[in-house]
């Protein structure tokens, strides 16, 4: 325990020097976010309700989506760099658990991911257009349960990519047409059949359908096929990753 | 140097493949504690693999391997708190910084030294704030000691420690492993450098294509398989040709106008063509001897030079 405090700490130290760590995964999606949320809103106010159900749900939804998309991308990358560098390998020969080396990533990504929603929901605040209802509680624990289900899906990649120049395109181009077929921008009922096949298996569907609901005031008791649908991605991919996940 | 008859790891007929390639194959060895005991051979011959079958980091398809009376698979959180590895290319995170990486390994361990005095020793004081990606490679190589020497080990792995250094920083780092064993620790290296295994190794075993052709001391391995000997010496003495002749180890002698080439067996070649020199009052303007070294030996027995 203490080892895996140890690490994780360590590991967003380390992750904080990178020149682009912290505008990367932090800077990026909320100017991102507040830059979108001017552009619509400023129609919102006057125009269509569409516009301000974008502003009000949408996008935070997709936001919340795209910063669990890059903490999964990065997590990809570092642990297909530090097992070509065998950093990994050299952790491995200590006495630390293999699953304290891989949980303290989890650790440093979900808390970069909690820095980044912090900054947003405050930026968001200060220059938000239009009042935004955020349950905040709720909303949290849906993304957290949302993040844990992509980073397992994102291990799994990290379990097989082969090197890590090929670890955040790869990891790109799974997940970003899952982005897109989510149910976010169009209903799934609009999609053709196998489309909406696919759409059923993929995390990202039901995190978006989680995080919409919760924002949009819905009880958790509406959305348990979303809890249960997550779980259900994160108990397989972690089982499976567990199996594949080479050390070097 | 006190090496006492005890084994501290034992590997009884090991074999290790990756698919259809044969690693490692019969690979039987003692290491006794308090020496330093190297695996030598080219590139690709088995040795990381072998140490790492021994480290607990894989798993042998098949053979006996134990340290410290420890299974290194089985026990292998008991045997990681008493050995420390120093890994054959594998780095560190890149910013991180000399005394997290030795703060961080202290931590993991029960009975950890205390670090700033470690990297004092290891003349890294200078560098505690530094982050890894900013070290030279000697300066990697020392902090990779410092890791494997943090929690007071008994026994020390150390695969290819100096390779890619040059010859300044590859001495500094042989006396480091000196140090190591006059501590009372074990090591076990592995190294493709003929030089560094007879400078440091009290023992070594020799493997080539997976398999161990032979064990001794260098010195052992060098008279059992290359005992042939040669003094070049230059002397006007007109005499000399027949007195070198009579000695009894000599072979041949080669004249080149008043340089000679003295061949024969043994060990006992030098002090007998010494002894000649002084018994017939011949004098000589140059003298030197030719003495093989672990690296013909290795071509010797493999039919094939280390570097190939």
């Amino acid at each position: 325990m203490q080892g895996l405090l140890k690490l994780t700490w360590l590991e967003i130290k380390i992750f904080a020097r990178e020149p682009m760590g912290l505008v990367g995964s932090i800077a990026i999606p909320v100017v991102t976010f507040l830059l979108l949320g001017r552009a619509m809103g400023g129609r919102g106010a006057a125009g269509p309700s569409d516009s301000v159900e974008f502003v009000r749900v949408t996008l935070p939804v997709l936001a919340a989506i795209l910063i669990a998309l890059s903490t999964v991308l990065s997590l990809i990358t570092i642990v297909s760099i530090y097992r070509e560098g065998g950093i990994l390998k050299r952790l491995r020969a200590t006495p630390l658990r293999p699953h304290t080396i891989l949980t303290a990533h989890v650790l440093v990504k979900l808390f970069m991911t909690a820095v980044t929603l912090v900054v947003l929901v405050a930026a968001g605040k200060r220059y938000y257009p239009v009042g935004l209802y955020l349950p905040v509680l709720s909303f949290t624990l849906a993304l957290l349960l949302s993040t844990l289900a992509i980073l397992s899906v994102g291990f799994l990649v990290a379990s097989v990519v082969p090197t890590a120049r090929f670890a955040q395109p790869i990891g790109a181009a799974i997940f970003y047409p899952m982005v897109a077929l989510s149910g976010l921008f169009f209903p799934i009922a609009s999609l053709s059949p196998p489309l909406q096949a696919l759409a059923h298996v993929m995390p990202l569907t039901y995190a978006v359908s989680l995080l919409r609901g919760i924002l949009t005031g819905d009880p958790w008791s509406a959305h348990l096929v979303d809890v249960v649908g997550l779980a259900v991605v994160f108990l397989v991919c972690t089982a499976l990753s567990s199996r594949v996940f080479r050390w070097e | 140097m006190s090496v006492s008859a005890r084994a501290v790891i034992r590997v009884a007929g090991i074999r290790r493949t990756y698919g259809r390639v044969v690693a490692v194959d019969e690979v039987s060895f003692e290491v006794n504690q308090g020496e330093i005991f190297g695996l030598i051979g080219p590139n690709g011959a088995g040795k990381t693999t072998t140490m790492e079958c021994v480290e607990g980091l894989r798993r042998p398809d098949r053979g006996d391997i134990s340290v410290l009376s420890l299974d290194p698979f089985r026990d292998v959180y008991a045997l990681q708190q008493r050995i420390g590895v120093q890994l054959q290319a594998a780095q560190l995170q890149k910013r991180i910084k000399v005394w997290e990486a030795v703060d961080l390994w202290a931590s993991l361990y029960q009975t950890p030294v205390n670090g700033a005095a470690l990297l004092e020793q290891l003349g890294l004081t200078d560098k505690r704030d530094a982050w890894f990606m900013t070290l030279s490679g000697g300066q990697k190589q020392r902090l990779f000691i410092a890791l494997a020497l943090v929690n007071d080990p008994e026994v020390v792995f150390l695969d290819e420690l100096t390779t890619g250094l040059d010859p300044q920083a590859r001495r500094a780092i042989w006396d480091l492993v000196r140090g190591i064993r006059e501590r009372g620790k074990t090591v076990f290296l592995t190294t493709h450098l003929m030089e560094e295994a007879e400078r440091l190794c009290d023992r070594v075993a020799i493997i080539d294509h997976g398999r161990i052709i032979d064990i001794d001391t260098p010195a052992g391995l060098v008279s059992r398989h290359c005992p042939e000997r040669t003094v070049i010496l230059t002397t006007a003495d007109q005499a000399a040709d027949g007195c070198f002749r009579a000695i009894p180890d000599v072979q041949s002698v080669e004249r080149h106008e008043t340089r000679f080439t003295i061949r024969g067996q043994g060990d006992d070649l030098v002090t007998d063509v010494i002894q000649c020199l002084s018994e017939n009052r011949i004098k000589v303007t140059d003298f030197r001897t030719v003495i093989p070294t672990l690296e013909d030996v290795f071509l010797r027995l493999t039919g094939h030079s280390i570097r190939d």
